[in-house]
């Protein structure tokens, strides 16, 4: 049986379970890296460029960890568009040949190139290609994609229920469901996904949030129409798939009367995140904003004072019971 | 109407003169300056990269002048620069200003959709007159990096460099002033006889290659005027980037001049086998190719956290070592302090005599394709 390795990172929050299926269907063995610790951070740091963003270098934290597990092959796609016009991140689409320029005795890569940006044709034929190299049969790997398409189906009904792409997929995996303690605010909390769902690198963000007694909003738990639909006001198309979701995710938000505040957590020297939150924080006018910026700093207690501040803050608005004395932003 | 658009080094001969050709009437921004930066960072996003904030601190400036239409380069992603315009209409709106901006979009399009873009900006000119107007500015263009070549070449063999720089300088201005082909390629040649005739070295100079991010390598207000520092410590930068070989690659569909736009590309396999946006991969080629035609270095420059460019550095780690020719990597963001840029520069340029002196042999050795091509799958 092959054993190929999924770091757990970056777009594993969003595809993990298309993978995972994907692969077992084929009857081959799926190994992840385990979830990121201040270990996997310290290896990726060392690893990687320092100007590449924190996701990033976690993600080659997670690379050097798979590549002591004896495997057949590592899987990292090169994911370049996963819809119509839209990129992902010029970063994304450099992925494999970074991992091989930076770490050393790597495991033969699966580096499919995923690019949508046109139309699904080119994505056929590199699954094709890939079929061929590893010797499917175009039957099976097809019926193991379109089942994957299915688990992923069912971890996304999931996220409509306020849980996150995480929990998400640990209850897929068979853990029990936790459970959301009582809340009094709703919370939008915008942000990549890879920041925001992995608990090391956001400082366990949104549990830190629930505890502090609030709902929290993130946008897949949000109609796609809708946020599409906000996000085509603006006068140009985002052609970032990520920026273009949260765009259109604030500015629903903040038209939302259950919504009492939003905050958008930014990676620090993301490119994308520099543009879209700049045009959020002008946009939102509505509702209570805060922009917060995450690197690989370890203060976790500054993060947490500001939370709790701008829960204090919300609350205090709200009983005020008045919408004009306070500043809504600034 | 009286339009303006961004600085980019000298693009803004060319571009006067373009405009000159469509019966605008278009002011330059004063050159870029500590003010223009100051201006820019004030009001810009915190981490955006520093083309933007340049772009913002330009436009603020030449409406101060008078200035109310903006006209601005656009794109389609991935690298950010493509929604500029979008935010830079969003500071400035909410700064108060009155102004029009004209977006030329989507940069890997048509020559037709260009010409059409352009003849919309011109209101009274027929798209005859908007052709002869374009192709005056591209020989204007042709004739400022002829200039350019020349000083990157002459500064570092001149006993006299401050001279150099004089005719230089003096040359672009009487570029700026031609007013028509003859008289354009009358000052060309005269300040380029100028230029060479200034007495110089035989020695052998350092040859480094500058790689990396179109803005910075362009505008020298960005990158602390690397190239002309290099040139009066002696040594010789030969950049991958000149404006008309962008035009002709991009905008022109490369049927002006040849262009090794190809090659370019296909020598950044095996590092980097995927455009990255921006200039990512022509910067990792560009590398090769420089190693390969015996540089003794490359220096990389860029936007601080401009995307492309942090993956064409990831993967330069790999080019260095296997082709054994030193790199460094510089990013300018808002920061004024060059003596450090400076010292750096030295140190890199003294490391890099030293290893010739020695003799370190910066052998490129001959490679099988696919030799060295990493077990895929």
């Amino acid at each position: 049986m092959k054993r190929v390795g999924i770091p757990h990172g970056l777009f594993y929050f969003y595809y993990y379970p298309l993978w995972k299926s994907f692969f077992e269907d084929l009857g081959w063995e799926v190994v992840t890296s385990s979830p990121s610790s201040r270990r996997t951070i310290e290896l990726g740091i060392d690893t990687a460029v320092d100007e590449a963003c924190f996701p990033i270098k976690v993600y080659m934290g997670h690379i050097r960890e798979l590549c002591r597990c004896r495997l057949d092959y590592l899987f990292v796609p090169r994911l370049v568009s996963i819809e119509e016009r839209s990129y992902i991140c010029p970063k994304f689409m450099g992925i494999p040949d970074m991992v091989r320029a930076l770490v050393d005795d790597t495991p033969p890569l699966i580096d499919i190139v995923v690019d949508m940006s046109r139309n699904q044709k080119h994505f056929q034929r590199e699954m094709n290609e890939l079929g061929q190299k590893l010797g499917v049969k175009r039957r099976d790997w097809q019926r193991a994609y379109q089942r994957g398409l299915q688990e992923l189906g069912f971890c996304r009904a999931l996220t409509r229920e306020g849980h996150t792409m995480a929990e998400a997929i640990q209850i897929w995996e068979g853990q029990p469901a936790p459970s959301l303690p009582f809340a009094d605010l709703n919370i939008g909390l915008l942000g990549h996904g890879y920041a925001l769902y992995d608990t090391a690198i956001s400082m366990d963000m949104i549990n830190r949030l629930r505890r502090l007694g609030s709902r929290v909003i993130l946008p897949e738990s949000l109609e796609r129409h809708l946020v599409e639909a906000q996000a085509a006001t603006v006068p140009k198309r985002v052609f970032w798939t990520l920026g273009r979701s949260m765009l259109g995710s604030a500015l629903h938000l903040d038209q939302r009367v259950d919504v009492d505040g939003i905050i958008y957590v930014a990676c620090f020297a993301c490119g994308p995140d520099s543009i879209i939150g700049e045009i959020i924080e002008r946009k939102i006018k509505n509702k209570p904003f805060m922009f917060l910026t995450i690197d690989e700093h370890t203060g976790e207690a500054g993060l947490l004072t500001r939370l709790e501040a701008f829960c204090d803050m919300l609350r205090r608005r709200r009983n005020s019971n008045c919408d004009s004395n306070l500043s809504s932003y600034g | 109407m009286i339009a303006t658009f961004p600085h980019m080094g000298n693009m803004h001969i060319p571009l006067k003169a373009l405009f000159k050709g469509l019966k605008l009437h278009a002011i330059e921004p004063p050159p870029v300056s500590k003010r223009t930066l100051d201006l820019g960072v004030k009001y810009s996003p915190e981490f955006a990269c520093l083309p933007l904030k340049i772009n913002v601190g330009n436009f603020i400036e030449a409406m101060e002048k008078g200035a109310d239409t903006i006209v601005m380069g656009g794109g389609w992603g991935p690298c950010r620069f493509g929604y500029f315009a979008q935010v830079e209409r969003e500071i400035l709106k909410d700064l108060g200003f009155k102004f029009t901006m004209v977006v030329l979009e989507a940069p890997d399009s048509r020559l037709t959709d260009l010409l059409r873009q352009i003849k919309a900006l011109g209101e009274n000119v027929s798209i005859g007159e908007a052709y002869s107007a374009l192709k005056f500015a591209w020989y204007k263009l042709k004739a400022v990096e002829v200039l350019e070549k020349s000083l990157e070449s002459c500064l570092p063999r001149a006993f006299n460099k401050a001279l150099v720089e004089k005719y230089y300088e003096q040359g672009l201005q009487s570029i700026d002033q031609a007013e028509n082909r003859k008289a354009l390629a009358a000052v060309t040649l005269e300040a380029n006889r100028a230029i060479h005739a200034v007495n110089c070295s035989d020695e052998p100079v350092l040859k480094i290659g500058l790689v990396g991010e179109i803005y910075t390598i362009l505008e020298p207000s960005t990158n602390c005027h690397i190239t002309r520092h290099m040139g009066r410590i002696n040594a010789e930068v030969t950049r991958s980037i000149y404006l008309s070989d962008w035009v002709n690659d991009h905008l022109l569909g490369g049927w002006v001049k040849k262009s090794n736009h190809h090659h370019i590309l296909e020598s950044s396999r095996p590092y980097l086998n995927y455009a990255v946006g921006g200039h990512g991969r022509e910067t990792v080629g560009c590398s090769v190719d420089f190693a390969r035609r015996g540089y003794d270095g490359i220096i990389q420059i860029g936007p601080l956290t401009c995307m492309p460019e942090i993956v064409a550095q990831s993967v330069l780690g790999r080019v260095s070592r296997e082709l054994q020719i030193p790199c460094m990597t510089m990013y300018f963001d808002e920061h004024s302090g060059n003596a450090g840029v400076y010292t750096r520069l030295e140190a890199f340029v003294d490391m890099l005599a030293r290893r010739k002196r020695l003799n370190v042999q910066t052998p490129y050795a001959r490679q099988c394709p696919g030799q060295t091509v990493e077990a895929g799958v």
